[in-house]
């Protein structure tokens, strides 16, 4: 075995209580195997806080938020944007630039739309704008949630798709050693910069607030794929400098079905709303609607109430453990990993080998083994990775993968787990035939 | 791994009839989206409807070894065979993958094919043993075949 014993910062006990809070991690798997869960880059296990959240919430609140006058509707109002303040906090943001949505890829939509949906309104903002001539800049690691949207956008507006680079290593190429330098794809035809804080393939951690800062010194709106940050590690808006950041509460121990927007407040006040009908209007007569101020023009229809009260519950289950210490933890069972995979020479890690400014989605190709099969030996000893391009298919491409195995850590995940998988990965080169 | 049949390893290192050849009437390519495995194949067949007969099957795939293994044994099953036998074995296999285990398969009908039956348990895969033999009905559609009319057929 390998010789990184670097000492993680939850001990056994604080693990074991951790774990507590997840009784998913307790059942089997294929025949009794114990479960290894590592596709929590995927989607994490769920906090019982959260569930219990939820439930209470349906129990003894359930009222259409922010519509009615009776004592129901106005607690579950209360409890609504009680969530929305709690989000504000954990991001550094103020509570009424936390717009609720269904998921990342909504929040993203959102702001997609936002732009062509400026371009085709009356009250055209100048940041806002976008047509034939302008730029859309994006990065050649995005997940396609951060992807497609913006392909769409410019096929909506006419304006250009460009996109940074990635080097062999997996990092942004932004000196240009294998094509345009982001100085020379970042112009003043750039109005809107998107890119992940943290690549859900490679792991690479990408440096926000220079990126953002470019994007502001040419006139551009920055848009942050938060996803596999927020839940890994202290996310400060203000420090990163962003316009945007986009997270989804069921990568965060949160459910389904609820996701933020983060958006400047000034910006969201200029930007027209994406879905429309009920309680994100002003006033509405049969010529025309005016709309309500942010965060309300963006929350059309009844609200996933209960969803955003259980993600509040799990962000403040995550600042009560800290998020430098969840972030701490996760850092050194990558290394683990890291070092367990160095010492197989037959596989291959896609994205940075070292644990400087990386997250804690690790993924490999095995010399000679397709991943999906790779995948079927782990899981049939019950780890759970991820297999497949992992909704980022052009930076497969890119790595010269055709699809790769992926683990993604979480704060509940034990060097014991790291070590399973690593064990269980031996047994591939056998099955298959090939040299290890 | 009763899924790892040793036929299933053996086709996917060294898959038969692999490689694009000529003639053909029609080339297509599918891919699974959830993973990108990509297969491109070709058919070539002489005769009408029912009764033609395929002469040729030619393949690049870029996948799993189940996806690699089943068009492997896709091209062995069914070169040289009529299309209405070829539907009966598209059928057979498809019958027995969806079949979450209960249908073992019939080696009178569908050779090799036999070994997949273990894939039926694990549904996430099922769809990697059919990419071949859905690549092959629309090739045989684009090339004109009406393969509906010869399902039924002996």
């Amino acid at each position: 075995m390998s010789n990184a014993t670097t000492a993680t910062v939850f001990d056994d006990g604080e693990l074991a209580r951790i774990r507590a809070g997840f009784p998913i991690l307790t059942r089997t798997v294929r025949d009794g195997r114990p479960l290894v869960y590592l596709d929590s880059g995927a989607t994490s296990q769920r906090h019982t806080r959260a569930l219990d959240a939820e439930r209470a919430f349906s129990e003894q609140v359930n009222a259409a938020v922010h519509r009615g006058a009776h004592q129901l509707s106005e607690e579950a109002t209360d409890r609504y944007e009680q969530a929305r303040a709690t989000i504000a906090g954990f991001v550094g943001g103020a509570t009424d630039e936390v717009v609720f949505t269904k998921n990342a890829t909504e929040s993203l939509n959102l702001v997609a739309y936002g732009f062509s949906n400026s371009v085709a309104g009356q009250d055209k903002d100048p940041r806002l704008s976008l047509g034939p001539g302008d730029e859309i800049l994006i990065t050649e690691m995005e997940h396609h949630a951060n992807l497609v949207p913006w392909q769409e956008l410019a096929r909506r507006t006419g304006a250009t798709l460009r996109w940074v680079g990635v080097t062999d290593e997996g990092r942004l190429d932004l000196d240009g050693v294998h094509g345009p330098a982001l100085g020379e794809l970042l112009t003043d035809r750039t109005k809107v910069f998107a890119f992940t804080h943290v690549s859900n393939v490679l792991g690479t951690v990408n440096p926000v607030r220079r990126l953002a800062d470019a994007a502001r010194s040419v006139g551009a709106l920055s848009v942050l794929d938060a996803c596999q940050s927020a839940p890994h590690l202290a996310l400060d808006v203000a420090d990163l400098g962003v316009d945007f950041a986009a997270f989804s509460g069921h990568k965060m121990y949160g459910p389904t079905g609820i996701g933020v927007l983060w958006g400047r407040q000034d910006l969201l006040a200029a930007m027209p709303p994406f879905i429309t009908g009920g309680s994100m209007i002003e006033t509405v007569r049969m010529e025309g609607t005016t709309y309500a101020a942010p965060p309300q023009r963006f929350e059309a229809g009844s609200p996933n109430a209960a969803q955003a009260i259980g993600l509040a519950a799990a962000i403040e289950w995550l600042q009560e453990l800290g998020m430098d210490r969840v972030h701490a933890h996760e850092q050194a069972l990558t290394e683990r990993l890291l070092a367990g995979l160095a010492e197989r020479p037959w596989v291959r890690v896609v994205g940075p080998v070292d644990g400087v400014d990386r997250g804690s989605a690790v993924a490999f190709v095995v010399d000679g083994v397709h991943a999906h099969d790779v995948g079927q030996v782990l899981d049939d000893q019950g780890v759970e990775a991820r297999v497949g391009h992992h909704c980022a298919w052009p930076l497969h491409r890119r790595m010269r993968a055709t699809a790769t195995t992926r683990a993604s850590l979480a704060a509940y995940t034990t060097p014991a787990e790291v070590d399973a998988l690593l064990v269980a990965l031996d047994r591939v080169p056998d099955v298959f035939g090939v040299a290890s | 791994m009763d899924l790892y049949q040793e036929l299933i390893l053996e086709h996917s290192k060294r898959p038969q009839h692999a490689g694009l050849r000529e003639p053909f009437e029609a080339e297509v390519h599918h891919v699974n989206p959830t993973c990108g495995d990509e297969v491109t194949l070709r058919v070539h067949v002489e005769g009408e409807g029912a009764d033609a007969v395929v002469r040729d099957i030619s393949y690049d795939a870029l996948g799993c070894s189940i996806s690699t293994a089943s068009a492997s044994v896709l091209a062995e099953e069914v070169i040289g065979r009529t299309v209405a036998e070829a539907m009966v074995t598209h059928e057979a296999m498809r019958a027995m993958l969806t079949s979450k285990g209960e249908d073992p398969g019939d080696e009178d009908v569908i050779g090799d094919g036999v070994a997949f039956a273990g894939v039926a348990k694990y549904p996430a895969r099922v769809k990697c043993a059919l990419l071949g033999w859905m690549a092959f009905t629309d090739a045989l559609h684009q090339a004109g075949i009406d393969t509906n009319s010869t399902t039924t057929a002996p």
